[in-house]
């Protein structure tokens, strides 16, 4: 840890930030974002932020690059206060940043990509494609990446994606450069490139930003660090005056294990085993036993697998190899049909998208998977619909107008309960709970987590991916992490420290960055 | 790059187009001779420009069901003013033609962007009510060629270097489209708007002002198109160009513009729209009956949006190391 | 179960609003009052608008695209939509013109049209369930083709010689001035409406046409539902088919020309979204009934029907756009 502050000391810290935010505030329907945040960038200084999924890290990327308007605070470039209406406005003062790769256009070239929006003009102020692939190319090759400019995007793997990301960042001449974990899809060699890069920027005096989950990095090239949880700015300060396992503390925050429910951990007989699982892309030789009133929580960065796996075990996608036995029976999964006949039921990440259908009302949508039961001969009965909807949502202390509003005027959290409510009507076997409290107040948090607790002891067995350290450790007994689609470590919860699990996410060995 | 060209869309088109003409060479020596296909081409001058016209919009993930009405309309207009006011030049008709065309597809455009009314209901309603307008503003009446001014009938058929006037034309639309597609913000902005709206906000572009400039430009040229068809069948009534609009999505679709959005080039539209016009003409002289035609080029929008489909299946996300390096 | 702190569950009731309240607010009122003004209007027209038989005439110039319609409203609810049904129509009618050759009797040209129907249906919902074509250009492709068939057969010619009984089926009356085709529309309506209102599979498409991912996670066999709905509107249009025949006594390759536009627009017409999700059958009822009458009132006047159509065209947008201009002003 000794060279980052080297290199804090050599560089003589300015007085004035180049960019500051004071007093941020962004809320959404039913959910605080960011609540009156600060954020100093300086010249010539890489400030890492840090902070788990959901702290508003992302939303506060999109304040600073135009995409969302904050409800209050100011933004000040130079001392000046200025506002960023939209995307153009952002990047005319001076601010850009790697996006993840779900910004770029799969169809356009690489050229394109990078300069759509201000590509080179020549003649009669069009677009002087010579000019803009040569300049691509010279931006490729500053940062290290070997592909050619003209190169259809779709045609590209996702570390080259992210490449391209980057390059378009830096093909407007910034002041300050925001990168959105830049290294989550970069190779070893690949990245060692980007951390010269990011040295070259800081030497020609870019303000840089740099977010990320990988202590190592954050320690190697930042020289500040700000901590944000649940919305809020925790604190910011020197690099050289911080420890790795303070970082993680300020992070993760001190109560971890009082806000959990107590309960009685002794998992019964095996439930549902699964046996090299693999998929030709997205995971593979996952393999795990699940036992009654267990709880079973799989940890990693986002991207890392997990979802992908537990959709196929779900029977959403197929996987290639594996198997799974359920009570010690071969179980063959193609489908969610199946996979509810057998007892497995899935509570999607993507709550919108994927589990609530958000114009349709509560009951409707409690009754969906179980409207076998609730109808007689094919026909729907309506009252049998609400009493169904009645009995899991008092059970699950919903709050609502009616059990006939639609699932879309709810909050985040109530959300989640009507989609977890819908998989309980089922009576299912083994309930998988894909991020479950992503997105949603701490009242409604607590409430999921205490039902959990109850389902646990009334023998479910339960899978939690999630991607918050207090969540997994106060609620897990065991833990399986998985990192590039493989599972890398497994715990029991006795001692589990958030450090363990962060080097296991990240994929370093303990003992060497120890 | 050879290895590109020969395996593109645009190639297997080429190669189809070719393949077709020869057939039909075969049965019928001279349709390959360079006056046919000069006059192939002629023939299909007014699909080309429309299909050109419905793909931007289509790269935008929309769809225009109104052009030919559109067309219909202008055409009508221009017949009338022409054959009430012989004084008034073709020049200020093609321009007041050319206006017209734009007001409805900028009104289009407009219900689209400042409403968000879903394309296909907002066309599938202009296109009965432009229809209708011509019976209102024509009386149900035709406008025959004994009435239209010689000047009016005569531009359309003009040669120059032994080409008329109207594949100049469609030659200059396409000329004007490679150039407005692939060289100017707002071409790229099209292909943004239809590939990734989401991501297109990030780079600044506005998604509902694109659309509304795709829609006001294909209805530019549908009002263009409408004093050259009526010119050129040199007859006017209510009924002109019913139904084209699907053979103007036919031709977009068969030239491999992706209805999804964000996927289709110059080439492919100008082709597709070859591709239903060598049909056209080749079926009389190939001695099939030219009922046919419809049979045919149905079939060929359903194999072409199949190829489509397959070729641009989805791939699952790579996470595995390994994968990455395979592929 | 107890909650943590101690107090008894919260009790949510089904509804807040009641019937009366949801419809006050609904689509079809004021669908219905519209309809009820311009039969007003007609009445105040045409002296002859009121005479029974004259309305019983109006029916036909809405009963065979209202059956169409009902199985199209259960498609785009589903989200997919089915261009092709005019096609269907002339495919079916030019296969029971072609069977007449040969002397078949009317049950066999029924089951003919019908069959013919279900198999255009099952080639749109193979294209669009198996291989993942989106359903607005396949049935584009397949309105073409269904057609063109047709053409291939009839060129300029047309199946003309229909038994009697084959024509009871277009122009027969079952009971004073309702007629058998009016009846088919009323039997169909209840059994849309009750299909699509009371049942499992009603609800199965409502929530593919919201959120089809959330669907299939929630274990809707999605691609087999719309497979399922594309064989109905295709053996509706086989329906259409016979009924059309019959009326008209003789098959062109014309016949039922751009129907499929109409039909589209009586469904968005009854409040069905576009965009799928939403939408009733009593919508797509009054709908059919305010296109009916409008047809005939202004019929009655010797108005034509290209300038009845700018009407519908108008009434298409107007009733989408009005709401969300409106929405929009108050909002700025």
């Amino acid at each position: 840890m000794n060279y980052s502050s080297d290199i804090a000391q050599g560089v003589t810290v300015p007085a004035e930030p180049v960019l500051r935010l004071s007093g941020i505030t962004k809320t959404f329907p039913g959910v605080r974002a960011l609540g009156d945040v600060e954020l100093e960038l300086y010249p010539g200084q890489v400030t890492a932020l840090v902070g788990e999924n959901g702290a508003g890290k992302s939303t506060l990327v999109k304040i600073l690059t135009g995409i969302y308007q904050p409800d209050s605070g100011t933004i000040e470039v130079d001392g000046q206060e200025t506002r960023f209406p939209t995307a153009t406005a952002a990047s005319d003062a001076g601010v850009t940043a790697i996006h993840q790769e779900t910004v770029l256009f799969d169809e356009l070239t690489v050229a394109e990509n990078i300069f759509l929006g201000h590509a080179p003009r020549g003649r009669f102020g069009l677009i002087d494609w010579a000019a803009m692939n040569t300049k691509a190319k010279e931006i490729l090759t500053r940062i290290g990446a070997q592909i050619g400019p003209s190169t259809v995007l779709r045609d590209l793997g996702i570390a080259s994606k992210h490449l391209v990301a980057i390059a378009r960042a830096l093909s407007v001449d910034a002041r300050v450069v925001v990168m959105d974990e830049p290294t989550a899809s970069l190779s070893a060699a690949e990245i060692e490139e980007l951390y010269e890069l990011v040295e070259r920027l800081k030497a020609e005096g870019k303000a840089i930003l740099f977010i990320s989950h990988k202590f190592d990095e954050i320690f190697r090239i930042a020289d500040r660090y700000t901590v944000f949880r649940d919305g809020e700015m925790v604190e910011a300060g020197m690099i050289a005056d911080v420890t790795e396992t303070q970082l993680v503390e300020k992070m993760v925050g001190r109560a971890v294990d009082t806000i959990f429910p107590e309960r009685d951990r002794r998992p019964g007989a095996d439930v549902l085993t699964v046996a090299g699982y693999s998929h030709p892309t997205e995971f593979a030789d996952i393999g795990f036993t699940l036992r009654r009133g267990e709880i079973l929580g799989f940890y990693g960065l986002v991207g890392a697998g997990r979802s992908e796996f537990m959709q196929a075990l779900f029977g959403v996608t197929r996987p290639s190899r594996g198997a799974c036995r359920i009570d010690g029976k071969v179980a063959v999964i193609r489908s969610p049909v199946e996979a509810i006949e057998k007892g497995i039921v899935y509570v999607p990440e993507d709550r919108g998208a994927q589990g609530a259908v958000t114009a349709m009302p509560i009951f409707q949508n409690i009754t969906l998977p179980s409207l076998r039961t609730t109808s007689h001969k094919g026909f729907v009965r309506m009252a049998e619909e609400f009493a169904l909807a009645r009995k899991y949502t008092e059970r699950l202390d919903l709050r609502a107008a009616s059990l006939d509003q639609n699932v879309g005027e709810l909050s985040g959290g109530n959300q989640q309960k009507v989609v977890i409510a819908k998989w309980l009507a089922t009576r299912p076997r083994v309930i998988i709970l894909d991020e479950p409290t992503k997105g949603i107040d701490v009242g409604s948090k607590a409430a999921v987590h205490e039902f959990m607790a109850e389902l646990a002891a009334e023998g479910l067995s339960v899978i939690m991916v999630s991607s918050e350290i207090p969540e997994i450790l106060g609620m897990s007994d065991r833990v399986i992490v998985m990192r590039e689609g493989r599972i890398a470590a497994e715990y029991d919860r006795e001692g589990l420290t958030p450090e363990t699990l962060v080097r296991a996410a990240a994929g370093y060995d303990g003992e060497a960055a120890a | 790059m050879i290895r590109d060209f020969v395996t593109s869309r645009e190639a297997i088109l080429v190669a189809a187009l070719i393949a077709l003409i020869l057939l039909v060479e075969s049965r019928f020596s001279g349709f390959a001779a360079p006056g046919n296909l000069a006059s192939v081409f002629n023939d299909t001058a007014i699909l080309i420009i429309l299909a050109l016209g419905q793909t931007l919009v289509i790269l935008t993930r929309c769809i225009d069901l109104s052009l030919a009405s559109n067309l219909a309309l202008t055409g009508m207009v221009t017949a009338m003013i022409n054959a009430a006011m012989p004084g008034v030049p073709v020049v200020v008709l093609i321009a007041l033609a050319i206006a017209l065309g734009l007001l409805m597809g900028a009104f289009n455009g407009l219900l689209v962007w400042k409403l968000d009314i879903p394309p296909i209901v907002v066309t599938l309603g202009t296109l009965t009510i432009f229809r209708g307008l011509i019976f209102l503003v024509s009386g149900g009446e035709w406008v025959n060629s004994h009435e239209m001014g010689a000047a009016y009938k005569a531009l359309p058929r003009f040669e120059i270097l032994s080409l008329p006037v109207l594949s100049w034309i469609a030659i200059a639309v396409i000329a004007g489209f490679a150039v407005l597609v692939n060289r100017s913000a707002l071409g790229r902005a099209f292909y943004a708007v239809g590939g990734n709206p989401h991501a297109a906000v990030y780079t600044g572009i506005d998604v509902g002002k694109t659309r509304f400039a795709a829609f006001t430009i294909a209805g530019g040229l549908a009002g263009l198109c409408g004093y050259l068809w009526v010119s050129r069948y040199a007859v006017a009534y209510v009924d002109v160009a019913g139904g084209f609009e699907l053979d103007v999505v036919a031709a977009c679709v068969i030239g491999g513009i992706s209805i999804a959005g964000g996927l289709g080039t110059v080439t492919g539209a100008v082709l597709g729209a070859l591709f239903l016009g060598t049909i056209k003409n080749a079926l009389p002289v190939a001695g099939i009956s030219p009922f046919w035609q419809l049979a045919i080029s149905g079939a060929a929008i359903i194999v072409a949006v199949a190829f489509n489909a397959r070729s641009n299946r989805k791939q699952g996300r790579i996470i595995l190391k390994s994968a990455e390096h395979a592929t | 179960m107890s909650l943590a702190d101690g107090t008894r569950p919260r009790h949510l009731p089904d509804r807040l609003s009641g019937r009366g309240a949801r419809v006050l607010k609904s689509w079809e009122l004021l669908l219905f009052g519209i309809a009820v003004l311009i039969f007003l209007a007609n009445t105040q027209a045409s002296q002859y608008f009121l005479d029974p038989w004259n309305l019983s005439d109006a029916t036909f110039n809405f009963t065979e695209k209202a059956m169409i319609g009902f199985a199209m409203a259960l498609l785009i609810i589903s989200g997919e939509i089915d261009l092709s049904v005019a096609g269907i129509i002339a495919l079916a009618s030019t296969a029971m013109g072609w069977a007449l050759q040969f002397g078949v009797g009317t049950p066999g040209l029924v089951a003919i049209g019908l069959a013919v129907g279900l198999l255009c249906g099952a080639f749109n919902g193979a294209l669009v369930t198996r291989l993942g074509l989106p359903s607005i250009v396949v049935t584009i492709g397949t309105m073409s083709l269904f057609r063109g068939i047709s053409y291939i057969v009839l060129g300029d010619q047309a199946f003309n010689g229909y038994p009697e009984s084959f024509a009871w089926l277009g122009r027969g009356y079952v009971f004073w001035v309702i007629s058998f085709e009016l009846t088919l529309f009323a039997v169909f309506a209840l059994i849309y409406g009750v299909v699509l209102h009371k049942t499992n599979f009603g609800r199965h498409i409502y929530t593919i046409g919201n959120n089809p991912t959330a669907a299939r996670f929630s274990g809707i066999r999605v691609e087999r539902v719309k497979m399922i709905l594309f064989l109905l509107t295709g053996l509706m249009s086989g329906i259409a088919a016979i009924c059309l025949t019959a009326r008209l006594g003789s098959t062109r390759p014309s016949i039922a020309y751009a129907w499929e536009l109409e039909v589209v627009t009586m469904v968005v017409l009854g409040g069905v979204s576009i965009l799928g999700g939403s939408g009733s059958i009593l919508g797509v009822v009054i709908a059919a009934l305010v296109m009916g009458m409008v047809t005939f009132g202004l019929g009655l006047l010797n108005v034509p029907g290209i300038v009845m159509s700018i009407f519908i065209g108008a009434l298409l947008i107007g009733v989408i756009a009005i709401p969300r201009l409106v929405a929009k002003l108050r909002r700025s």
